[in-house]
């Protein structure tokens, strides 16, 4: 699904990404944890393409495409999403309308006739359902005035919508309680099928006690220091990061 | 080879075409009150950039160009087809239809409206409401300047709208304008005089639309609300981009009572707003807000002055700009508050989009604070498009113009937000992304 080969990149001139090497097979689910400023979302940017972000060397291979030459939005097209850590407000522009756009722009890209509007709607109410949106937030601006969690299960509702075939979530647990937790969580495992694959960027062990990865990644200083089953994640949380970082600074 | 420019004295010129203005009306309060007014601009400049309140904005091309008064020109022909396309829809509305400052009956629809309150040209104000047109008319204008002058020596019929005591307008009116000129550059001087009673309440959608060639269109509306009085002004500018703009509101707020005025500014060449508003008694509350969006060489200023003279009243000011290519903004907000006016409450904010390098904003926030207990804020904010959230709406496989177009629309909704007509909303949400992808 997703290759990437020595990726090196920077923000602001600051190397953040120090040569990450990662391959995501479809029907797999990875997490990549690690502290605070290791570089998991920048790669999670890098990734989707943020101009911020400059791709200073390595590869980038999506389904067989150079992702790293593509436009943010063709990424998109091509099957690749972001769930966001800070999803960005919209006012004005309703949610339905928003996916919608997005939606038809994406099979425009693909050679797919636009969704009818009956078939649009269906499949929103049936999304929505998974998340426990109701109909109101949905005919509500883009994330504007929702809460912290509305605003992560709007990302994972957004998913839904989308059916893209490589996920990418950055942090989209972080801030939740236990409730909004399962609900984004059941969001994701109702995505998940062997023609697409996951990847969870997280802090916390706690979502991988919802979401089951197959490979759990611990980046580091901008470097993937190691790789494991899912037992890696119980170790982590008994034993922190200290064990493993030891010697790498 | 030389080419000969004739150059013209703005102020001869526009004194000659007063005086035949003068000379064709009958009416011997409004003539009077025309050749003072007349004198009064002989004897006065028009404002340069040495002009404090008036130094972004440069009126050279304006006053350099040989304006005829619409009144000497042939009658500019509008059809019920023209006013179909322009006039805004979808919802009920009494219709006035001007053309160059002149009531056109046939192209209008307000039959209804005259059981229930009082429309008529100036000059027939005179005849049935003498006492409240004298006691109105040209007084409730401030800080006059030469283009005050010229207004009311130049204008020809004007509108007198008299809303009564209690009386509550379900339906808004919309006052359509449409301006335009053939062959020679036309000068069209517009005048209105509002005034709504005591517990009544209306809502004026103002809409200005150009046709034609070169025209300068000057407006002068006076507005006074009485006792516990609502009215809500809608103005949507939408002048042809040869034109010029100047319009002057002076509005005169009674205790308990409430102005809202939207201010939306699309086309022209140059614009020029200014809306002053006194809070002449307590409990007042005055909204004025305002949106506008400027490409090509377009030149948009909109200057406000609220003067909160008594205590226990509340001003809300939002306005926005979105500017593109060379275009050029300019946003001047004053806000007195007098000794007596404790407990005021004043906000204040603008807020500036640029989204190009060639394009300028000039802001400036004046506020003057006499009296010690009040609640006055002011903040002025110039950037681009949030990047982040361009990102996010990219990230969706939305490409970059319509996501351009959606963050404009989130950027202009706070000020689109507190329209109360669903379609006109829907209207200007419309002119603002045909305003922004125009070439």
């Amino acid at each position: 699904m997703i290759e990437i080969k020595n990726l090196k990149a920077k923000i602001d001139g600051k190397e953040i990404l120090q040569g990450i090497n990662l391959q995501v097979n479809a029907g797999e689910v990875h997490a990549i944890m690690g502290p605070n400023g290791s570089g998991k979302s920048t790669l999670a940017n890098v990734i989707a393409g943020h101009e911020k972000y400059e791709a200073t060397s390595g590869t980038v291979t999506f389904n067989e495409k150079d992702l790293l030459s593509m436009a943010t939005e063709d990424r998109a097209r091509e099957g690749l999403f972001l769930g966001f850590q800070y999803p960005v407000e919209i006012p004005g522009v309703s949610n339905a309308i928003f996916l919608q756009t997005a939606i038809n722009e994406i099979r425009k890209y693909n050679n797919l006739p636009e969704l009818t509007p009956k078939d649009f709607l269906d499949k929103m109410k049936e999304k929505a359902k998974i998340v426990g949106m109701d109909s109101s937030l949905i005919s509500r601006s883009v994330n504007t005035g929702f809460s912290g969690g509305e605003k992560k299960k709007n990302e994972i509702f957004q998913l839904l919508m989308l059916e893209p075939k490589l996920a990418i979530l950055d942090e989209t647990d972080s801030g939740l309680d236990i409730d909004a937790l399962r609900v984004v969580s059941n969001g994701v495992n109702e995505f998940k099928n062997k023609n697409n694959a996951v990847i969870l960027v997280t802090h916390y062990q706690r979502l991988l006690d919802y979401i089951v990865p197959d490979f759990i990644h611990v980046l580091y200083n901008g470097k993937i220091i190691k790789s494991g089953g899912k037992e890696l994640a119980l170790e982590l949380e008994e034993k922190g990061y200290d064990w493993i970082t030891k010697g790498e600074a | 080879m030389s080419v000969e420019v004739k150059k013209i004295d703005a102020i001869e010129h526009y004194t000659l075409s007063a005086e035949k203005v003068i000379a064709n009306n009958k009416n011997k309060f409004i003539s009077q009150l025309q050749s003072e007014s007349k004198s009064k601009l002989s004897s006065v400049k028009f404002p340069t950039l040495k002009t404090e309140e008036w130094k972004y904005t440069n009126l050279k091309s304006l006053l350099g160009s040989e304006f005829i008064h619409s009144a000497e020109l042939e009658e500019f022909k509008i059809t019920s087809e023209d006013v179909e396309k322009v006039k805004s829809i979808n919802f009920e509305n009494y219709l006035l239809v001007f053309v160059n400052g002149v009531l056109k009956k046939e192209l209008s629809d307000f039959q209804e409206l005259q059981n229930k309150i009082l429309i008529s040209t100036i000059p027939e104000s005179i005849a049935n409401n003498k006492t409240i047109v004298e006691k109105h008319l040209s007084k409730i204008a401030v800080n006059k300047t030469a283009f005050d002058y010229l207004n009311l020596s130049n204008f020809v019929d004007g509108l007198f709208i008299q809303i009564p005591d209690n009386v509550v307008l379900e339906k808004p009116i919309q006052i359509l304008n449409i301006t335009g000129s053939m062959g020679k550059p036309t000068f069209v001087p517009t005048r209105n005089l509002f005034v709504v009673g005591k517990n009544s309440e209306a809502t004026i959608v103002q809409k200005y639309v150009g046709k034609g060639e070169k025209y300068f269109n000057n407006i002068s509306s006076e507005v006074f609300i009485d006792t516990n009085g609502t009215l809500n002004i809608y103005k949507i500018e939408l002048e042809n981009e040869n034109s010029y703009h100047v319009d002057k509101t002076d509005v005169l707020q009674s205790r308990d009572s409430n102005f809202n005025h939207f201010n939306f500014s699309f086309g022209g060449k140059l614009v020029r707003n200014d809306i002053n508003t006194e809070l002449a008694d307590e409990n007042i509350e005055c909204t004025l807000n305002g949106l506008y969006i400027a490409n090509g060489k377009q030149h948009i200023d909109n200057s406000t002055f609220i003067n909160h003279a008594k205590p226990h009243c509340t001003s809300n000011e939002l306005y926005k700009g979105i500017l593109d290519d060379k275009s050029r903004g300019v946003f001047s907000g004053k806000i007195l508050v007098e000794r007596d006016a404790q407990l005021t409450n004043a906000y204040q904010n603008n807020n500036t989009i640029l989204l190009s390098d060639d394009a300028t904003v000039d802001t400036k926030p004046q506020l003057e604070i006499y009296a010690d207990d009040v609640k006055c804020t002011h903040g002025a904010t110039v950037g681009q498009l949030d990047e982040s959230a361009m990102f996010y709406i990219l990230s969706r496989g939305i490409p970059r113009d319509k996501a351009r177009a959606m963050l404009i629309t989130a950027f202009a909704e706070s000020v689109v937000t507190g329209v109360k007509i669903e379609a006109l909303r829907n209207e200007l949400n419309s002119l603002i992304n045909e305003n922004l992808n125009r070439d």
